[in-house]
């Protein structure tokens, strides 16, 4: 079987900063893999590199058994099937909300203009926000942007989905919305590689959880293990912060 | 000042209020002294003869509207979507990953704006000669939407280079990440928000070159072709007389003081919108 995400030996330098030191790691078709860390560890350099937003410096990088390091891919083909969620949502803030959805269907994969719409309403409907279609983003709650950011990515029909810290900028109220609808893709069977600082979502919905301190994997395995009973002293001094962070 | 006993009494006699009050009373003694001046010395009578004598303007008219203001919203309009086209090819030359490109616009940037667009109208009416057998095309229009095009393109590709570096670099990596190739992403995501970001210092770019399409003048235009400059130059030669340069004057000033503030309302717009 095909692995959805293979990273054999990545490496990533910006300038002498060597951020990710050599990552090797799986996910498996229709797993939820969440990836936590202190900031600056490289998770989401990690995340980056699977669509090559970030040029890995050494090693590879294989999407659904293709090699997306190799310099003879076409990378905007295999991107079409990587959806990705940013933290700071970036949906284009001079179309509607059903244009930023409908957009890349027609440009990219050259769907009609009807199919696209048809598309875009059944995306917006399911992440909560179909009353929304002709909105200006910037007339969105954060929390909604995020959500349209999701329909949007989701609208290319893509094979995985990237989510890189998708609550981080979003008032805490806010957050529960977005995860809701994260959860929904995870229980239909999506394979999510997830970067966040959300515990709680970790160790609901993640098959797996990877644990990342300066630029190496110190943890990976099931929640209850990496969350629950934490092998390592560093994890444990991670969650110790995160979970208790009065003490 | 280290004598507080001469300080104190001093400071009741002058609080700073009383100070204001009368520097502004000299300011207004000032003002008033210089407009008696020149009511008294100036002669009336001679500078209404030949700067704004009702006869000569009337014989401006109706040509004035007709043929000068008409050409000199041709000029620029003309020069105006030359300057916006090359514009905007000199500023993504000027942010293009290939060396070369950035390397010719630079020097084109910098060679346009560094020189009197005088001298570029100058070089222009050389051209024929420099290129035998060669045309402007559209004749003395395509000659000044020529030169101000070329002047124009060197400040608009510094605004479009403005506009297109404030576009979040996270707009292009969605753009990407949704499969758009980096073509794609310039024309669809970041071009269109740059061109929005832009419409107001755009818009003061083109009351400038309006200005400059006085400059046309040097093109020796005549009959059906002049604008507002040389028109009201050309009568005033004819009468001797300076009334239809004011009178040209006017004409302008009807155009770009709206549109001045047009730009500035664009402006402060632009502050709520994003």
């Amino acid at each position: 079987m095909t692995h959805a995400i293979q990273l054999q030996d990545l490496h990533k330098h910006f300038g002498k900063n060597e951020v990710l030191k050599g990552i090797d790691m799986t996910v498996e078709p229709g797993q939820v893999v969440c990836v936590i860390g202190p900031s600056g560890s490289g998770k989401s350099t990690l995340l980056r590199c699977v669509n090559l937003l970030e040029q890995p410096t050494r090693g590879k990088v294989f999407v659904q058994g293709v090699e997306v390091t190799d310099p003879d891919v076409d990378i905007d083909a295999v991107r079409r099937h990587i959806g990705m969620v940013f933290q700071q949502f970036n949906l284009f803030p001079h179309m509607t909300v059903l244009q930023n959805v409908m957009i890349a269907q027609q440009r990219v994969l050259g769907r009609s203009k009807r199919e696209a719409e048809v598309i875009a309403r059944e995306n917006l409907d399911k992440v909560g926000v179909g009353a929304k279609c002709d909105a200006l983003p910037g007339q969105l709650s954060g929390g909604q942007q995020q959500r349209v950011a999701i329909a949007r990515a989701l609208a290319m029909s893509p094979g995985l989905m990237l989510f890189d810290e998708p609550t981080s900028a979003l008032d805490p109220e806010l957050v529960g919305d977005v995860l809701t609808v994260m959860r929904k893709l995870a229980e239909e069977g999506m394979t999510m590689l997830v970067v966040t600082h959300e515990m709680g979502f970790a160790r609901e919905v993640a098959d797996r959880v990877v644990f990342m301190d300066g630029g190496v994997v110190v943890e990976d395995g099931p929640p209850a293990q990496v969350i629950g009973e934490p092998k390592q002293d560093r994890t444990r001094a991670f969650l110790h912060r995160v979970l208790h962070p009065e003490d | 000042m280290a004598d507080p006993k001469t300080a104190e009494p001093a400071r009741a006699r002058l609080s700073p209020r009383k100070k204001q009050r009368i520097s502004r009373a000299v300011q207004y003694v000032v003002l008033a002294a210089a407009l008696v001046a020149v009511v008294m010395y100036a002669d009336w009578q001679s500078l209404a003869e030949n700067f704004a004598k009702g006869e000569v303007a009337s014989e401006a008219l109706p040509e004035l509207f007709t043929v000068a203001l008409r050409n000199t919203i041709i000029y620029a309009v003309g020069g105006f979507v030359f300057s916006f086209l090359f514009g905007l090819l000199l500023a993504l030359m000027r942010l293009s990953q290939v060396r070369p490109y950035r390397w010719i616009a630079i020097l084109y940037i910098e060679i346009f704006r560094g020189l009197p667009a005088l001298l570029i109208f100058l070089l222009i009416t050389f051209l024929p000669l420099a290129l035998p057998g060669f045309q402007v095309p559209g004749g003395t229009y395509g000659q000044g939407i020529l030169g101000l095009g070329l002047v124009g393109a060197a400040y608009q590709a510094e605004v479009f280079r403005a506009g297109l570096q404030a576009v979040p670099k996270g707009q292009v990596e969605a753009a990407r990440s949704l499969g758009m190739s980096a073509t794609r992403a310039q024309i669809t995501v970041v071009i269109p928000q740059a061109i929005r970001m832009v419409i107001p210092p755009t818009t003061n770019q083109f009351v400038a070159l309006l200005k400059d399409s006085s400059l046309v003048l040097f093109l020796g235009v005549s009959g059906e072709y002049v604008e507002l400059a040389k028109f009201g130059n050309d009568l005033a030669s004819q009468y001797a007389n300076a009334t239809p340069i004011m009178v040209a004057g006017l004409t302008y000033l009807i155009v770009t003081i709206p549109l001045g503030y047009l730009a500035s309302r664009l402006e402060g717009r632009k502050g709520r919108t994003r």
